[in-house]
Order: structure tokens, then sequence, then C-alpha cells
């Protein structure tokens, strides 16, 4: 049996936010600036985060895929919410995989999705079966700062198994050396780093060339037989400099997207490999590189089964489906960063009562609701007796899965009073295709995307931050389809 | 279906406090000042009640829990005291209670109060509270006006009805409340709005503007019931009896059932209307009803509740509105006191409110609103919750040989 990439998927927020105005605002103070104030950077709401972007790379990748099949799930970060309740394993629950799946986290480095993606394809090589490699970040960053304008918040995910393989796994590599360009200490919020002339001259030309060139030499490759070089690093002109040295064609190095995302961290390895998957053709080498305290290599050939993969969003769809946004405090404000007045409205305390998450787990995290086995009613939440008004059925139901159904909107309203991040929140009746309403907030929305009738999607977010005990709560909001994205 | 209460209770006295942000009482203080009007009115002493219910919504801002607290502000004769909550219905929840205990003998006098003291919350708009252990992880934590600004998304949908056509009638809710609050010496704002004024005004929950949203403020109000017999024997002659008293509740078809409620009406209102006129003996509504005091938490809610209680037919209450009918010189006035738009809304005392405007306009007691042709049948409707789930009450009253 063959081992390799069986799909991919992608998500970047839909908000980019323009760098011009983030330098506008800053350049009192580090005018120096100016010359990375060009172009756009992706930016998550503030309903999102490194799990809920992860969730959505997921489901994309997963689409054809029998979900039940995915023995592992990996998620590759440096930004998860939680330094002890497992990230991946939220992720595992809102796919609603099997239980029977091994989970785990991956990071400290940027190579975290790299390294968890050679794990992956060795041990499906051995046969562990179907992984599920999702790599998501959203790093913070101080105002005026360099990454600041450099970042971008994203996510990607890879689904690794044996069988009819869209990319062969042909070998990796991997070298490690604490180099440290930069680092972020446990429990702080932002990276300390080095100057980058050091960084390039020693780091990118130095270290990773070398690895480069003895990767090749390990796995058996000439460089100029690479058809698409992968280097996620998006300071300008890095990822060429690096791939001309090491005797790669020009023509095969991959553009970084830091022009439309920006460096998404741990997450921009994958990201750029779902941007080649989705780009390329059959017969096609691609050598994957991580760097971060080291290199990791992996090289893919690309097979006659790329082709045949059913249509996805992908990276293509995820940057078609944007919004320019060019309100720097917002986001500051979303991401923690500016103490606004909230109000007394937002003082409301609520904690999450554990064992009620535990019981209500599939219908929070995967949106799980009821589908009467008599009537075929279906309903949300699923309960034991049945809200059909001609048969109150009891005890009948079976799990019924709503994420991915498209939903119609029968009411709505945009609400100005109630406390949100984000005002005003847009909520309202929904009512699935195939059965099943719900009341649900709106996400991703503007004032011309609600009207009665409107097609929705689901889509998985946070839906409440307990700032006393820092816990997020998550659940779904349903986001306005719009068209050709 | 059961044979009802129909004259089987009388309204032996009524009080309320003045409405307002009242910076100088508190919940306990609120209820004496409605209970000591109640008293005088029913002629008896504190020492005469049997029984009494205190409904009562948020704890958040307010007595806590139990009985108790009013017992300890009435100083109440240790008689069993009921506290009850269901949601902006829990005026006329309070009543039943009441109401129920006289019907079926177990009380000779029993005491319905109805208490809120909203502006000790430090904000406007209702108090934010925990929805529940379960709706906390998967509902939506909606303000009152984004609830039921919903129903204009629908209504509008529903019957074609253009946006400037159901604002337009929205804002004419609005403007004849204003109308009529000014004349009301207990109302809570008492000046008069126009029609530009309403239309212009910010945006609170699209299209609710700040005037389609009723005020919120402190309250409280009370009645005292006893039988016929009993308010006789005690020299009453003009008695105000219960005709009917009908509570629905929802129970998830309208929020969970795809392709049912359309979300254009109130589902519950329907049910608790045409139980109460059955219970009334009342055939021809719009005919039979003199008068009507409905809980306008917000201009559409009004709106939509004339079609509810078959005032007006489906899809026309937008007309009817504009046309003038339920203006104070129309032909079912409607909000004859203001409303909740002009007493605001403490939540637990709207209810009785109500029924003490239909009470005094029954006995051509409302000053300078009396209506003209005093009705002989009031009609009285609290609703409770949101749209898609909710508790609808509806009491009807009248006189005694109606």
């Amino acid at each position: 049996m063959t081992t390799g990439i069986l799909s991919f998927g992608a998500y970047v927020p839909r908000k980019r936010l323009q760098r011009s105005a983030i330098y506008a605002a800053n350049a009192w103070f580090a005018a120096g600036l100016k010359g990375l104030a060009k172009g756009e950077r992706a930016i998550g709401d503030w309903d999102e985060d490194t799990i809920t972007m992860a969730v959505e790379a997921a489901r994309d990748a997963l689409v054809g895929i029998d979900r039940s099949a995915v023995t592992g799930v990996s998620l590759a970060s440096t930004t998860f919410p939680f330094a002890d309740r497992q990230n991946a394993g939220i992720v595992k629950e809102a796919l609603v995989l099997q239980d029977e799946s091994g989970t785990m986290d991956v990071g400290g480095s940027l190579r975290a999705a790299t390294t968890a993606l050679i794990q992956a394809l060795r041990s499906s090589a051995a046969g562990a079966g179907m992984q599920l490699c999702v790599a998501s970040d959203m790093r913070k960053s101080r105002s005026a700062s360099e990454a600041e304008l450099l970042n971008g918040d994203a996510a990607a995910a890879i689904v690794v198994g044996e069988g009819n393989v869209v990319a062969r796994f042909v070998g990796s590599h991997s070298v490690s050396a604490d180099f440290v360009d930069h680092y972020r200490a446990s429990g702080q919020a932002f990276d300390y780093g080095w100057e980058s002339r050091w960084i390039r001259d020693v780091g990118y030309h130095g270290i990773l060339v070398d690895a480069l060139q003895s990767g090749l030499v390990a796995m058996g490759v000439k460089a100029d037989q690479v058809d698409r070089l992968i280097i996620p690093i998006t300071v300008r002109g890095v990822a060429a400099s690096v791939g001309r040295k090491a005797g790669f064609r020009d023509e095969a190095i991959v553009d970084t997207m830091s022009s439309n995302v920006g460096d998404s961290g741990a997450a921009h390895p994958l990201l750029l490999l779902a941007s080649v998957l989705e780009a390329g053709a059959a017969g096609q080498k691609i050598l994957l590189v991580g760097f971060g305290q080291g290199v990791d290599m992996i090289l893919l050939e690309t097979t006659d089964a790329l082709g045949k993969l059913a249509p996805r969003v992908g990276v293509k769809g995820a940057l078609a489906r944007r919004a320019e946004d060019t309100n720097y405090m917002r986001w500051l404000a979303h991401r923690g960063l500016l103490d606004i007045e909230r109000g007394l409205r937002a003082e409301v305390d609520l904690r999450q009562p554990l064992t009620a998450l535990w019981r209500q787990r599939k219908a929070v995290f995967g949106l799980v609701g009821g589908r009467c086995t008599h009537t075929g009613t279906v309903q949300f939440p699923k309960s034991d007796v049945s809200v059909n008004p001609n048969d109150h059925a009891r005890f009948t139901q079976e799990d019924y899965p709503l994420a991915d159904r498209r939903a119609r909107i029968v009411t709505y309203t945009a609400d100005a009073l109630a406390y949100s991040p984000a005002p005003p929140t847009y909520y309202g009746l929904v009512d699935f295709d195939g059965g099943g309403r719900m009341k649900i907030e709106f996400a991703d929305v503007e004032e011309q995307d609600v009207e009665v009738g409107r097609e929705v999607a689901m889509m998985f977010r946070i839906h409440a931050i307990d700032e006393q005990r820092k816990f997020k709560r998550y659940f779904w909001k349903a986001a306005p389809v719009v068209s050709g994205a | 279906m059961a044979s009802g209460i129909k004259d089987k209770v009388a309204i032996l006295g009524m009080g309320c406090a003045k409405f307002g942000e009242r910076w100088d009482k508190d919940a306990g203080e609120l209820m004496l000042e409605a209970f000591d009007e109640a008293l005088l009115d029913a002629g008896i002493e504190t020492s005469q009640i049997d029984a009494a219910w205190l409904g009562v919504a948020y704890d958040v801002a307010n007595l806590g829990s139990s009985g108790i607290p009013m017992s300890f502000a009435l100083r109440l004769p240790n008689v069993g005291v009921t506290k009850v909550e269901n949601y902006c219905a829990s005026g006329t929840e309070s009543l039943r209670g009441a109401v129920y205990a006289v019907a079926s003998g177990a009380a000779d006098i029993a005491l319905a109060m109805g208490v809120e003291k909203l502006k000790d919350t430090g904000y406007g708009g209702l108090p934010t509270r925990t929805l529940g252990t379960n709706l906390d992880m998967i509902g939506v934590e909606g303000s009152g006006p984004g609830n039921f600004a919903q129903l204009a998304s629908a209504y509008r949908n529903v019957h074609g009805v253009g946006k400037g056509d159901l604002k337009r009638a929205m804002a004419h809710v609005s403007v004849k409340s204003h109308a009529n609050g000014l004349k009301n010496p207990k109302a809570h704002l008492r000046s008069a709005i126009d029609i530009d004024q309403v239309l212009n005004a910010p945006m609170i929950a699209e299209p609710l503007g700040l005037y389609d949203c009723c005020g919120v403020s402190d309250g409280a109000a009370c009645a005292i019931v006893t039988t016929p017999e009993i308010a006789r024997s005690l020299g009453k002659r003009d008695l105000v009896t219960i005709k009917a008293l009908q509570i629905a509740t929802s129970n998830g078809w309208e929020q969970q059932h795809a392709g049912g409620w359309n979300g254009s009406y109130f589902h519950t209102t329907r049910i608790a209307a045409t139980k109460a006129y059955k219970e009334a003996g009342i055939t021809d509504p719009r005919e039979q009803i003199g008068l009507t005091e409905v809980h306008d938490c917000f201009s559409i809610t009004e709106l939509v509740t004339m079609e509810d209680l078959f005032l007006s037919g489906e899809g026309e209450a937008w007309r009817d509105v504009l046309d003038g009918v339920f203006d104070a010189d129309g032909k079912v006035p409607c909000q004859i006191d203001g409303g909740l738009k002009c007493f605001g809304h403490p939540i637990g005392a709207s209810g009785l409110r109500m029924l003490y405007e239909n009470y005094l306009q029954l006995l051509g007691r409302a000053g300078d609103r009396q209506r003209k042709t005093p009705p002989s049948l009031a009609l009285s409707h609290n609703l409770g919750g949101q749209p898609s789930e909710n508790v609808s009450a509806v009491a009807i009253v009248g006189l005694a040989d109606a």
C-alpha cells in the first residue's frame, strides 16, 4: 500500500486587516515600519482562535472522507488556548470523530506541524490508519512591532493515510539546532526576537541551506528534480534566496502568501502545502520545509488522484471569502490588547459547569441533534420526548449531526443592546435543510447578509469567554453563504 | 375543557404604586405603596388576608428568594405567601394563584402582588443573567429588543408588508401610547412624541428604535380578591369579576420544529385567547371587548398581539393600527393608561398594573383618561419570554352583570 496524503483543507479568517491601517496608527512611533506596510494580513474575528480555525480547516480537509476511518488527530500550534486540556481533543469532538482516536497537541516550535506530519506519515505507513494533521496559529504581537505586520492568522489540515493518495510520501529528513531567532516564554503573550540580519545569514542561509543539502542527499533526490519547494518564511526574498543557494530552480519556489495572509506560524507550512496541492498536477515532486530550532523536510510526489479529489474551499476559496478591514483599534480590542470600556452589561459572570458540558458535549461541540426514528422529525437539541406536535414520541431519537447541513433564516435581528465584543449581535431562527430548527448567533455577517430565507452554513466559534476563570466556551454559529466562495 | 372560573371571584380592591425611577424606595416600600391603596379601596385590614402570592422575576436586583420578604414588608398575618416567577407574565401568574385560591374555597380573601425593582442594576434595559445551565452553552444571550425585533422580519416576510409601512405602523403604536400616558399621573414617561421622533430614533435592535421599546422602571401593583358574596357582604356594590384567566406556555414547537411556526405571531397568545374567550363566553371579541391592556414591551409586540387576540385579521393589524382602531378614541382602545411604553416594565408588576387600569375603567374611576362609554368587558394580556418561547397570559374582567 502507498502511504501519503489523502486530502487537504485550509481556513483563513475572512477579515484582512490592511497593513497600511496598522502602520498609520503606529507611524508616529515606528516610522521605520513603512517598508512592511503593504498588502494585508488575515485576522481572526473576536470569536475565533486556534481551535476554531483548526476545526474549520479540518472540516474542509474531511470533505469526501469517511470520518469514522480517522484514527488519530494532531493539532500543531504555538498558541494553544489551553495549556492543560488537550486542544486536539476539542477539535476531535467538534468533528464528531470516533472516541477510539488517538489525539495529541504538538507545539513548542514553528516546526510543530511538519514534525507532526512526519510522525503521521510514518505511523500510517506502519499501519496506524488514517491520521488527521491540523495546524493552526493565532499569534499575538505588540503594537508597532514587525510581527504585527508580518504575521497572519490561519489554519490548514492534511489527511494522511494509505491507498488512493493524492501525494505519495517519498521521504523525510530532520535537523535539530537550538538556534534562538525568537522565543516566547511559557505564559507570555509576545515573542522576543533577535536581529533579522543574523537570522538571515546564520539561520536561513546557514542552518536551513545546509539542512536542505544534507536532506536531499539523505532522501536521494537532486535539487533540480524538485518541482515545488515550500519554504514557509515570509520575510521578503528569503524563500527565493535560500532555494537558489541550495540549488533549487527559481520556478520551484512557492509564493509564501506574505502579501495576502501573513506568516501563520506553525500553520504556515501546511497552509502552503494545501495551496500547492490544490494548484498541482500529477507527478510533481514537492519538498515541504519546516523551520524552527532546526529543520524538517518532507518529500512528496503527487499522483493522478489529485485531480479527482472532491471540491473543497481550500486556500483559494478561503482567500476569496474576504472582507477588507481597516479597523486596527477593533482588532486590538478583540485580541485583548486594548482595554476598552465594555460597560456594566459585560460584567455578567457565568462559569461553565463542567459536569453539564460533559453531558452535553455532542450537542455543544458537534452540533449533534436528534432524529426521531418513528417520525423522522429532526430537532436540536436532542431530547427524550420529541418536539413533533403530532407525535411526542419518547426515547426514539438517534444522533443527527447538523454541522455540515445548510440552513435558512426564518427570523433575524441585529441587536445593539446585548453585550457583544462586536456589536450589533446578529442572531435569529434558522431551519436546517432536512429538518431541525434552532435559535443561533450569526458570524461573519454584515447588514446586507441577513434576510428571511437566506442560506447560512454552520461554523465552529467561541461562544463566550469566562474572563474570571479563563475558560472559553465553544459552540456553533451561522455564517451567510456567500455565492462564489 | 374545565367549566372555568367566570364570575366566581371578584376584585375587592386594587392598588398601584407610582411607576418610574424610584431612587427613593426599595421593592418592599413599593409593595407597601400599592398595598395601602388596595387596602383602602377594599376596606379591609391586613389581618383579613388569608393567603398571598408575589410575582417577581429578577433576583439580581430585588427581594431575594421566597415569599418571606413580602410577608416582612407588609407584616402579613403569618399566612401562606408564595413567590411565583414566570418571566414577564409573573404578575398575572401571581393573580392566578390568588384567584384560584378564592375560587376553590381555600381562601376567603387573597392578595396578588407584583413588584420589580429594576433601577438598582446600574444600567438601562433588563438585567443580564444566566439562561440556565444548558442554554448558556447552546443558546443566544440576546436582549429583549433583539428577541422581539425578530417578529418584524418574519411579519414583513409572511404578510408582504414593506419595511417602511411596518415601521410607520409600529411608530403609531408608540405615539398613541405616549399620548395616553401623558394623562396618567402614575406613568413613568409622561411626554407626547410624534411619528418623526420615533422613526428617527437610534436603533436598539433592527428594526426597533428607542421609541419602539418600553421603558424600564420600578413599580408595584396589587389586587385583593374575594368571592362576589363576601364582596357584597363587605358593602361593595359595583363589582368587577374575573371572567376568564388563561395562561399558555410554549413547549418548544415554535423554536425547535422546522417549518412550523413562521415567526410572525405568538402561538401561545392565540391559544390563551381562544380559551379565555370560551371561558368568558365571548364570541366576537372585536365587538364585545371594550378595552385592552396588552404586553407592549415593544411596538411590534402590541401590533401582532392585536391579531393573536383576534381583534384584527391576520396580516391586517398594521392597517388597523394606522387607522386608529386601537387609539383611545378608537373602536377598541389599547393601552389607554399609556401601557408598558409609558409605565415602563417592572416585570412582576406589569400584569397587575394592566388589571388595575381595566378595573378603574370598568368602574368609571379613570379620571382624565376615562373612556367615555365605560367598557363592560376589558382584557389584559401579559407575556413573558420571547416570541419563540414564551408564557402568554390573558385575563378578562368585567362588571359582574356583564
